[in-house]
């Protein structure tokens, strides 16, 4: 446990000061690289609610990213021209705010994952796996030929959504932004899985029966999960949009997905800080090999490779033991 | 933070950085990993080989993999003007990236020089005194193709692309200039890799002929199975199902089949026979369209140095905008909104003994800009 | 719509649903034995349609391409069952997601670092080309014919296998306990590595004969593999009759749904969103269809247990 909170403490420490000593040497890119990373983690953090907690492996969180991404792009869009986002049965018009766009994303990605949920936890094993890819495949497909959003070629957005009191267009303060929230997000996390309903989902994942007979529903856990686990990405989805000042169907794509679950893998499951870890080393990995050769994926493969049959439990697991089973 | 860059030359101004007046600094932002790949190498040789054959010792290029993501793309956009400074980008291949990097990238003042791209909104109310595209608008290629079935008499024809904005606009393109009836027009799937259904429907529409996008191994695989499903009537398409890089995994399936392209390896003027020729002695094979486009890029952009100082941004535009260059497509200039006045041929598809490849036979449009200048405040 | 169109477009979801089988069935086996994820099996087709393509430009054989997308697909099989599949048996489904992952960025890779990023040639042969006339007047493709053949062929085959010899006699005690298999003096490891190159033998074929009259590139894999995971989840995971069936109903969904949504918009909407509308439906159809067998039965219509 000790040398957990160790490895947590080092990782938000330097999370933030890598991004202050870019900002010191102005170098805005690498201030925006680790913006990225820290969205990337907030996502996984998401999933992990669902994945390490509750058991669920979805490969169709993509559906909440991308959901999030519209969410911000549809509202910010309407604001930028001036027009309403539906004018019946009443009007609703776009908006540029930060925080509101982040309420209206949790909101609509927890109800999604609520839709999903119910529908996909009536299976489990492999049949969970593929029906939640399913459904963000539809979502995927759907955007892709939705032609008043930019389809297949995206939307951009020129400035930055705001937040009171900021400029966001400025990397650094930008980044606090998401620095704050990544905060919020495992505090709540960490809190969640020490709540009696935490402690349920876990006792849960590893034996329905016995949480059947002291008196709770699985069914009703897990589905709650799922939503603050869609809620959590759904959040993430929409900075990462305003991140880019872009929207693309590619958010929704399996590869979406399977790069979130990657980051949970990585760090190591059911850890609240796992997905921070794998989120940073997945950037690291990225900008680094990609100077080796053009054909870095292969160097990725092997490393991810690597780490799923000999480093089990992920980074975390790796440092910190295996105080945690995942299985 | 160096993470790949490619130094075309030593550059003779690494001593300093920033305020330096002499050379130019290029980012180059293109797709090298995963299945559209080949379209970013040959973007990237055609490039490279013009810089080398410069002679000029202050062009610096950076190259590196978008690997088709618009996010990636984005954030590489990012990297280049904020961290290398550069000066110049190039290199997008695909209309959702551009769409993902130009607008963000013009506006904090580079130059952006499209070898391959050419959305509609980007040449229409989207266009920027920074953006220059040296290929085309998405448009005139389908364009040149409806131009061209006018000619040969088609009246009613069958057409089919992909569910996609620029499969949209590639219909759309078509029928601007296209002056016959539709027999039937139909959206694929994008990625979609078998075409019965669709052959099917061509079959039972009495098209007399059949004009198709689909790009990349979409369109390998529609030629491939129409070749193979007893329909015979004639096909025509834009260049990119026919370019050199995919007509080799076509096979005999494409032979005969007209296609529209602004460049042809065998388009006769000086420019191209050299560059046709050094190409395939530096790399080893044919150049294809999009090498043809990373080249004339290049060559325009080198024609703008030569002549201005890119830190003096209103000289380097108005040097960009003379267009002063040999164009491996001969005829080249500049319309009011930064997209190419250009002429476009029909081309067939032929067998030159093992390889095939394409000869011009006619010109489709001659001197063609595009649909949006005149939504182009600029 | 005519009656012969329809006809026509039903024999073509026929034939894109056994295309479908001859992916599927590999990974529905694999599944059923080893309990195994296996997001590579895509990669093993393209490296089935990359031998073959090979092979087919150097001898211009088109059998011999056949043999040739068989034995390296297989040998690809075994190997990386000897160094990776073999240690995620025992794992959950998330290290075996992950670890197959990481195995499709390799394989792709590997195969554009050794065969360049431009697609490659692969046709059928003179023997396969042109068209049949079928009853009803229906022009229709020999090769396409021919496919459906060879995928009935593999499917009897499989389940003769199976059903009728020892090593399938194995095979079917290994689904249901493999502990006391291995007590009873089979060779459990050796059963794994043969029902894995089995199945990547089969997913190189598929990707041979699909290959002819598709495009041969990096990335071919992925598209056909998601749908090969949604036909073996709709028949019923491990289940060869339901990979069958499920891969032909996917094939007709899909090919239906594409050829006459369109024209069923068009009935009640303006020709230009009944396209897109009709499009964007069908492209979506047989994820719904997917959703709603698994609503009704959760572990699909063969899933047994």
């Amino acid at each position: 446990m000790r040398k957990e909170f160790f490895l947590n403490a080092a990782l938000l420490g330097v999370l933030l000061a890598f991004p202050l000593w870019a900002w010191s040497v102005d170098e805005p890119y690498l201030i925006t690289l680790a913006t990225r990373a820290i969205v990337f983690a907030i996502a996984g953090i998401g999933l992990n609610f669902a994945l390490g907690f509750g058991g669920l492996v979805s490969l169709g969180h993509a559906a909440f990213f991308g959901l999030g991404g519209y969410v911000m792009g549809v509202l910010a869009f309407h604001a930028q021209t001036y027009t309403p986002v539906m004018g019946w049965p009443l009007v609703i018009n776009g908006t540029k705010s930060m925080p509101t766009i982040w309420l209206i994303a949790i909101a609509l990605s927890a109800l999604l994952a609520v839709g999903i949920g119910a529908l996909s936890l009536r299976t489990s094993g492999v049949y969970f796996i593929m029906i939640t890819l399913a459904f963000a495949q539809m979502l995927y497909y759907f955007t892709i030929s939705w032609p008043t959003y930019g389809g297949e070629d995206g939307l951009s957005i020129y400035v930055r959504n705001g937040f009171p009191g900021l400029n966001t267009m400025d990397p650094i303060q930008f980044f606090a932004i998401c620095y704050a929230i990544l905060l919020i997000v495992l505090a709540f996390v960490f809190a969640a899985s020490r709540s009696p309903f935490g402690l349920a989902l876990g006792a849960s994942r590893q034996n329905e029966e016995r949480i059947q007979a002291v008196g709770q529903v699985p069914f009703r856990l897990y589905l709650t999960a799922f939503a603050i686990s869609g809620a959590i990405t759904g959040l993430a989805g929409a900075l990462f949009a305003d991140l880019n000042r872009f929207i693309s169907p590619t958010m929704f794509s399996w590869q979406t997905s399977g790069e979130i679950m990657i980051f949970v893998i990585l760090g190591g499951v059911g850890r609240v800080f796992g997905p921070v870890a794998g989120a940073v080393l997945f950037i690291l990995l990225e900008h680094t090999l990609g100077g080796l050769s053009e054909f870095w994926h292969i160097y990725l493969g092997a490393i991810l490779l690597g780490v799923v049959l000999f480093a089990r439990g992920g980074l975390y697991g790796m440092v910190a033991g295996r105080e945690v089973a995942h299985d | 933070m160096k993470l790949r860059s490619i130094l075309a030359a030593a550059s003779l101004a690494a001593m300093a950085t920033g305020a330096q007046a002499e050379g130019v600094k290029v980012g180059m932002i293109t797709t090298l990993s995963g299945g559209g790949a080949g379209l970013g190498v040959d973007v990237r040789d055609g490039f490279m080989l013009a810089v080398a054959q410069s002679g000029r010792d202050d062009i610096e290029v950076v190259i590196e993999d978008d690997q088709r993501k618009p996010d990636v793309a984005v954030q590489l956009a990012d990297k280049m003007i904020q961290s290398e400074k550069v000066d110049v980008l190039t290199g997008i291949i695909w209309s959702n990236l551009a769409m993902a990097v130009v607008p963000g990238a013009v506006a904090q003042g580079v130059f952006y020089l499209s070898p391959n791209a050419g959305p509609s909104p980007l040449a229409g109310a989207g266009c920027h005194e920074n953006y220059f595209n040296v290929a085309w608008q998405n448009d005139n290629l389908h364009e040149a193709a409806g131009a061209y079935a006018n000619t040969a008499g088609y009246s009613n024809i069958f057409i089919l692309a992909p569910n996609y904005p620029a499969g949209t606009d590639a219909l759309n393109g078509f029928k601007r200039m296209y002056e016959g009836e539709l027999s039937g027009e139909t959206y694929t799937k994008l990625g979609q890799t078998d075409y019965a259904a669709e052959i099917a429907q061509i079959r039972a529409s009495g098209a007399d002929s059949v004009f198709f996008f689909l790009p990349g191994g979409m369109g390998i695989s529609f030629l491939k199975q129409y070749a193979d499903s007893g329909v015979d009537l004639p096909i025509i398409g834009p260049a990119f199902s026919f370019d050199q890089g995919i007509l080799q995994a076509v096979g005999a399936a494409a032979l005969g089949v007209k296609n529209t392209s602004q460049w042809s390896k065998d388009l006769d003027n000086e420019a191209n026979v050299a560059f046709v020729e050094s190409f395939q002695a530096e790399y080893g094979r044919l150049p294809s369209l999009y090498a043809s486009q990373g080249f004339d890029t290049a060559n325009l952009m080198i024609s703008a140095v030569e002549a201005a100082d890119v830190n003096d941004k209103d000289a380097f535009r108005a040097a960009l905008e003379a267009a002063d260059f040999a164009s491996t497509r001969g005829d080249f200039a500049f319309s009011t909104n930064h997209h190419p006045v250009q002429d476009y041929y029909v081309r067939e598809v032929i067998q030159e003994g093992d390889v095939f490849t394409n000869k011009i036979v006619g010109t489709a449009l001659t001197d063609h800009a595009d649909a949006y200048v005149s939504e182009c405040a600029m | 719509m005519s009656l012969i169109l329809f006809i026509e477009q039903a024999l073509n979801g026929l034939q894109y649903g056994v295309m479908l089988f001859l992916m599927a069935a590999g990974l529905t086996l694999v599944f059923g034995v080893m309990g195994l994820i296996n997001l590579a099996h895509g990669s093993l087709y393209m490296i089935g349609a990359f031998a073959a393509a090979a092979v087919a430009g150097a001898t211009g054989s088109f059998l011999l391409a056949l043999v040739a997308s068989l034995v390296c697909a297989a040998f690809a099989g075994v190997l990386v069952e000897f160094f990776v599949i073999r240690r995620l048996y025992d794992r959950d489904h998330l290290d075996q997601v992950l670890a197959t992952f990481a195995l499709i960025l390799i394989f792709s890779e590997g195969t554009r670092w050794i065969f360049g990023s431009f697609p490659l040639f692969l046709d059928k042969p003179d023997w396969l080309s042109g068209t049949v006339m079928l009853p009803f007047g229906i022009e229709y493709s020999l090769y396409r014919l021919w496919i459906i053949l060879v995928g009935l062929l593999v499917a009897a085959g499989l389940f003769w296998m199976i059903g009728r010899t020892r090593i399938g006699i194995r095979i079917r005690a290994g689904e249901n306990d493999r502990e006391m298999i291995a007590a009873l003096g089979v060779n459990i490891s050796l059963l794994y590595t043969f029902v894995f190159a089995l199945g990547a033998a089969l997913a190189g074929l598929a990707g041979a004969l699909i290959g002819a009259i598709q495009s041969v590139q990096v990335g071919m894999g992925e598209p056909v593999l998601i749908l090969a995971f949604v036909v073996i989840v709709i028949g019923g995971i491990g289940s060869i009759k339901g990979a069958l069936v499920g891969a032909i109903l996917v094939g007709l969904t899909d090919t239906l749904g594409r050829s006459f949504l369109p024209s069923f918009f068009g009935l009640f909407l303006e020709p230009s969103s009944a396209m897109s509308i009709g499009a964007s439906l069908s492209s979506m159809s047989i994820y719904l269809l997917m959703i709603g067998v698994l609503l009704f039965r959760p572990k699909g219509l063969f899933g047994g247990i």
